[in-house]
């Protein structure tokens, strides 16, 4: 199909503007010709307007549109002193045009200083409503677990395991092996701080300290954070999207009891494991830094810790682990309920789930650290 | 080079198989320039199959399929895409963008395959936008903000976007209410007269095989068993076409559709 050249000129005869088109108009080169038929336009009065039609050759709907604009206001657009030259179909397709002519109205957005202001009082006013939104998401949560615990049978076991292999299983070796280099970096940094003061073996006692009491728990729960919290809002996200959910309600199954509570149980389950591989991969780590750094072998190692870390160190991090993951567990599901019918507000969603789950585990953790220091522990 | 003998789609001996479950076998159909083709067959005789293998959507195991002229099985990726701004496809739910407002998405495949001022790629989408039957007020709205029917008309006006020669429609009218269909047919009837345009079109819908189709083509026993005008159908033996056809609803449409096809 050869395409001829789209050419556009325009004569003045007996007091008439003739506009004689040539060539094929199809949407793809009307480019060309846009800026040429505005002038024209704002030139030319629309009324003495007159189309040359004869050596047009094939014309679409936007070509069609691209010149009706000449005649738009014209008293009589279709009359037939706009047109001359015979073609077999233009003239129709730039009436059909003309007459769907309608410009949508877009209101444009003037910027001005006190949108700043606005947003940022909506944001704050945002975060309290998150956060109570979530304190209610909680409490609603606590209740079902309640009426759940009351009548074990209704557990849903299958899911349970399920999400426990998922976010449990699957985690290990990541946990491990954050923790294991974390450790390691530890020791590194008190390796070299330590030794100016000839102090390199209470390298142990920091790298024992921090890792229990801190690094494990917090590794594990932003671990966490990131693979599960968000597969959580994902996953419930979509079957919002799709509506199983309201299927769910619709059939008498409770969406909490059935989606909710067995992510909570299996998270909550499944992080001590995780935490306690946590603290051993990073003890492992700095004690092989240790060795390999300032000589300290590994029984010297294990000896040291007997003697200066006691257990609550290990019950301290321990401690802190059901608290993060219920807390991780509970914002991914609570965000995955939000999500409403767009791809957009899943994706802002599961990216909300990730951030606040990362800054409630932090905060948490600071005000866990502020109530043990208080407690002398 | 618009004579009314010109084949826009030319699929000949077409297999496809899924593992061993063998959808079409021998597959044949030829659709003519500036006709309204209706594909009907029952559920899992691979109409949508059909439709993407047409599209290049799909690779068949054998067999070849010409669209305007461009063989699909053996084109790059330029040439297709070269030939996607020739036709226009209407998916059964839409499938417009979610994030884009519906003025956006009309313009989607304009920035892509056309260089036109944005003042200039505005109006054209308002144009697209009327014509699929919008108020010009639903382009500044996102898909989720519409309704069933107003987002077919949505995707309508997408699938307009290029003004392209053939238009593929899957299932169009599904989902829509009686008034609304009927509407939705009107409105396809319409574009054709205008623009010209050659429409295939997959269908369950008995009233539109009878107001809009030039043809129908029956999908059954793995091939196109019949290419027919609806008024040969009704009068095929086959036993498939026959219960498709004279079934209770099948009557009921065809007694309606009467005069109006008569007028049209």
């Amino acid at each position: 199909m050869a395409n001829s050249a789209l050419h556009l000129s325009i004569e003045s005869r007996e007091g008439k503007t003739v506009i004689i088109p040539a060539g094929d108009w199809l949407i793809g080169d009307l480019g060309q010709v846009d800026k040429q038929i505005r002038n024209v336009c704002d030139k030319a009065g629309a009324d003495h307007v007159q189309f040359d039609l004869s050596q047009l050759g094939r014309i679409d709907m936007s070509g069609a549109f691209a010149l009706s604009r000449l005649v738009r206001r014209s008293s009589e657009p279709n009359a037939d002193r706009h047109f001359t030259g015979n073609h077999p179909y233009a003239r129709k397709l730039m009436m059909a045009a003309h007459e769907n002519s309608n410009v949508c109205p877009i209101p444009r957005p003037h910027p001005q200083f006190k949108d700043v202001l606005i947003r940022v009082g909506c944001a704050v006013q945002d975060m309290w409503d998150d956060f109570v939104g979530t304190m209610a998401f909680a409490g609603r949560l606590f209740q079902t677990l309640y009426n759940t615990l009351l009548h074990p049978s209704r557990l849903r076991w299958a899911s349970i395991f399920s999400v426990a292999e998922d976010a449990g299983m699957n985690a290990l070796p990541i946990v491990g092996l954050l923790s294991f280099f974390m450790g390691a970096v530890m020791a590194f940094l008190s390796a070299n701080l330590l030794a100016e003061f000839g102090a390199s073996l209470f390298t142990v006692d920091l790298v024992g300290l921090a890792v229990l009491r801190e690094f494990a728990v917090v590794i594990t729960a932003i671990i966490l954070a990131g693979r599960s919290n968000s597969a959580f809002t994902a996953e419930i996200g979509s079957m919002k999207m799709q509506q199983e959910i309201d299927a769910m309600v619709v059939l008498g199954i409770d969406p909490y009891e059935a989606l909710v509570i067995p992510r909570v149980i299996a998270c909550v389950l499944m992080i001590p494991l995780l935490v306690f591989a946590a603290m051993v991969t990073g003890l492992i780590g700095g004690a092989l830094v240790a060795w390999l750094q300032l000589g300290i072998s590994p029984t010297l190692f294990i000896a040291r810790m007997y003697e200066v870390i006691s257990i609550q160190h290990f019950w301290v991090g321990m401690s802190k682990a059901p608290v993060f993951a219920l807390i991780i567990a509970l914002i991914g599901c609570r965000q995955g309920l939000l999500v409403e019918g767009n791809v957009d507000s899943l994706g802002r969603r599961t990216t909300m789930s990730v951030v606040q789950a990362l800054f409630a585990v932090i905060l948490v953790d600071a005000i866990f650290a502020m109530v043990y220091m208080e407690l002398n522990i | 080079m618009t004579s009314s003998a010109e084949s826009v789609i030319e699929v000949r001996g077409v297999e496809n198989a899924f593992g061993r479950h063998v959808v079409h076998k021998n597959l044949d159909l030829t659709m003519m320039r500036g006709e309204v083709l209706g594909l009907v067959g029952g559920s899992g005789t691979g109409k949508t199959v059909l439709m993407n293998t047409i599209l290049g959507l799909r690779r068949p195991q054998a067999g070849s399929v010409q669209v305007l002229g461009t063989e699909i099985t053996k084109s790059s990726q330029r040439e297709l895409i070269r030939l996607s701004r020739r036709w226009g496809v209407l998916f059964q739910n839409g499938a417009l963008f979610s994030s884009l407002s519906v003025r956006e998405n009309v313009k989607a495949p304009m920035r892509e395959h056309a260089e036109l001022p944005n003042r200039l790629m505005n109006e054209l989408a308002d144009l697209r936008i009327s014509l699929a039957g919008l108020e010009p007020e639903a382009g500044a709205k996102l898909p989720s903000e519409l309704s069933g029917g107003m987002r077919k008309r949505a995707a309508l006006a997408r699938a307009l976007a290029m003004d392209p020669e053939l238009l593929f429609l899957d299932e169009p009218t599904a989902g829509l209410d009686p008034i609304g269909a009927a509407a939705f047919d009107e409105l396809i009837l319409d574009l054709k007269q205008t623009l010209g345009l050659s429409v295939f079109m997959v269908t369950h819908d008995l009233d539109s095989l009878h107001t809009i189709c030039d043809r129908v083509a029956v999908l059954a026993d793995q091939k196109v068993e019949i290419v027919a005008p609806i008024d040969e159908l009704l009068r095929s033996p086959h036993p498939w076409v026959h219960e498709y056809f004279h079934g209770p609803r099948g009557r009921a449409a065809h007694d309606a559709g009467q005069p109006q096809s008569a007028g049209g």
